[in-house]
């Protein structure tokens, strides 16, 4: 992948093949008015095949969110049409309001306006826990928001 | 300011203090009956609850504090929709101390988040209930004299029963703690529990039938399995009786071993065991008693 084209932004990369639209809707980038690509099952010799996302705008961008969708992507920020920083994420610590609890017996089934706090609990098996009722929840299960 | 949600919040240190102070209760009882003088404690059961409740009225009593409260949902704001935060914060002013029992588990959390008083988990669904695991460990430490070095068993449903899962992550942080844990297949450990225990070096013996390891004993834990639990019928007939402590099986238990029982019984501890020396179900009620005096005293000292 070419990141020269882009002279402020972003080129997620590395991201596990398949993922690339679940990052898209999760980072909201549908909301950008800025060019944005997405490249599916390109070669990578590390990977076999990835996905890459190319935003050209240094818009925020929720690491925690990014790290806890896919712990294996690259973040390079591009400044000036050169690669200004590299970030390697890893399954962050906690996760707020990205997924809900599903267990029914769950307070926060019914009480309104409080966080929906994750914490991690197995960083190998990539497995989270409710903050208030410790139910786990599984890493298929960590999209379905 | 500290609350009461999990045993495991709180250190080996800080239980054996709980302990030290409610064995002082029992030696010494007139030296607490004004500890709590003009102190309140409300009881917010949103669902009914006989010994719990009645227990933290009772603790509170005999510290020389008062009681408000309310013992059902129905009774209360949670009837027309208020939140536990919102609840919390109105009866945080009026009282000192909070004991809450809510079905929805991870209640006690929330309201920890947003109350300005102490809140004690008195049990949130099939998820935690301290108070219950602090009065286990009273009543093996004062049957025993310690709370390591021991084997200890339990018996019954082991998947969903929260004393045991408490009482198993409390116990797991002393040396020299052996679990034989007698359960059918189904109703084994969760396999979250059974990790924990692994990482920690815990040993654990898993059996089918109760009569095959009660001689190695020194703690029995019962909980009670019911008949719904069952994958199938014919497992529930081949094995109900396994789980059921009657004099017969009791003959093969060591002398000195201690039955336990969270209580309400149905019919897991037949009632011929009652008047042995070994069963002291009903001691760990009172125990509880006095533990949650014990707690009441630091969390409020703890605030003060």
């Amino acid at each position: 992948m070419n990141i020269d084209g882009i002279l402020n932004g972003y080129v997620i990369d590395h991201i596990t093949a398949g993922k690339a639209m679940l990052i898209y809707r999760h980072l909201r980038l549908d909301k950008l008015d800025c060019s944005v690509a997405i490249i599916k099952n390109a070669k990578s010799q590390r990977m076999g095949r990835k996905d890459i996302i190319k935003i050209d705008e240094l818009i925020p961008i929720d690491l925690e969110i990014l790290g806890y969708i896919d712990p294996s992507v690259t973040v390079n920020i591009i400044r000036d049409g050169a690669l200004a920083d590299k970030k390697h994420l890893a399954l962050p610590e906690r996760v707020v309001n990205v997924i809900h609890c599903k267990n029914p017996r769950c307070i926060t089934q019914i009480e309104q306006e409080i966080e929906h706090v994750f914490v991690l609990a197995d960083r190998e098996k990539g497995v989270y826990r409710c903050h208030y009722c410790e139910v786990p929840h599984k890493s298929e299960e960590k999209f379905e928001v | 300011m500290r609350h009461m949600l999990d045993i495991t919040d709180w250190s080996i240190e800080e239980i054996n203090g709980l302990m030290d102070t409610a064995d002082d209760i029992i030696a010494h009882p007139e030296k607490y009956t004004h500890a709590m003088e003009n102190k309140k404690i409300a009881t917010l059961f949103y669902e009914p609850s006989t010994r719990t409740r009645l227990s933290f009225e009772a603790a509170m009593i005999e510290l020389g504090g008062h009681v408000l409260g309310f013992s059902e949902a129905s009774s209360s704001s949670a009837s027309k929709g208020e939140s536990v935060s919102d609840t919390v914060r109105t009866v945080g002013c009026y009282a000192d101390i909070i004991a809450m029992r809510h079905p929805k588990e991870g209640a006690p959390t929330v309201a920890a988040k947003f109350s300005p008083v102490p809140i004690i988990n008195a049990g949130d669904g099939g998820h935690n209930h301290p108070t219950q695991t602090l009065a286990d460990l009273l009543t093996i430490r004062r049957e025993k004299g310690r709370l390591d070095k021991l084997v200890v068993g339990m018996c019954g449903d082991l998947q969903f029963g929260r004393t045991v899962h408490s009482l198993m992550s409390a116990m797991s942080r002393y040396p020299g703690i052996r679990f034989v844990l007698i359960s059918p297949e189904e109703l084994r450990i969760p396999a979250y529990l059974r990790e924990n225990m692994r990482k920690l070096g815990v040993s654990l013996m898993e059996v089918e039938k109760l009569e095959d390891v009660i001689g190695t004993l020194d703690i029995l834990y019962m909980t009670r399995v019911q008949r719904e639990r069952f994958f199938n019928e014919a497992d529930y007939v081949r094995l109900k009786d396994s789980y059921i402590l009657d004099p017969e099986k009791l003959a093969f238990a060591r002398k000195d071993l201690t039955v336990l029982h969270p209580l309400p019984r149905v019919n897991e501890i037949s009632h011929a065991v009652d008047n042995d020396p070994r069963a002291c179900y009903f001691k760990q009620v009172l125990y509880g008693k006095y533990m949650r005096e014990a707690l009441i005293l630091r969390l409020l000292e703890a605030k003060a």
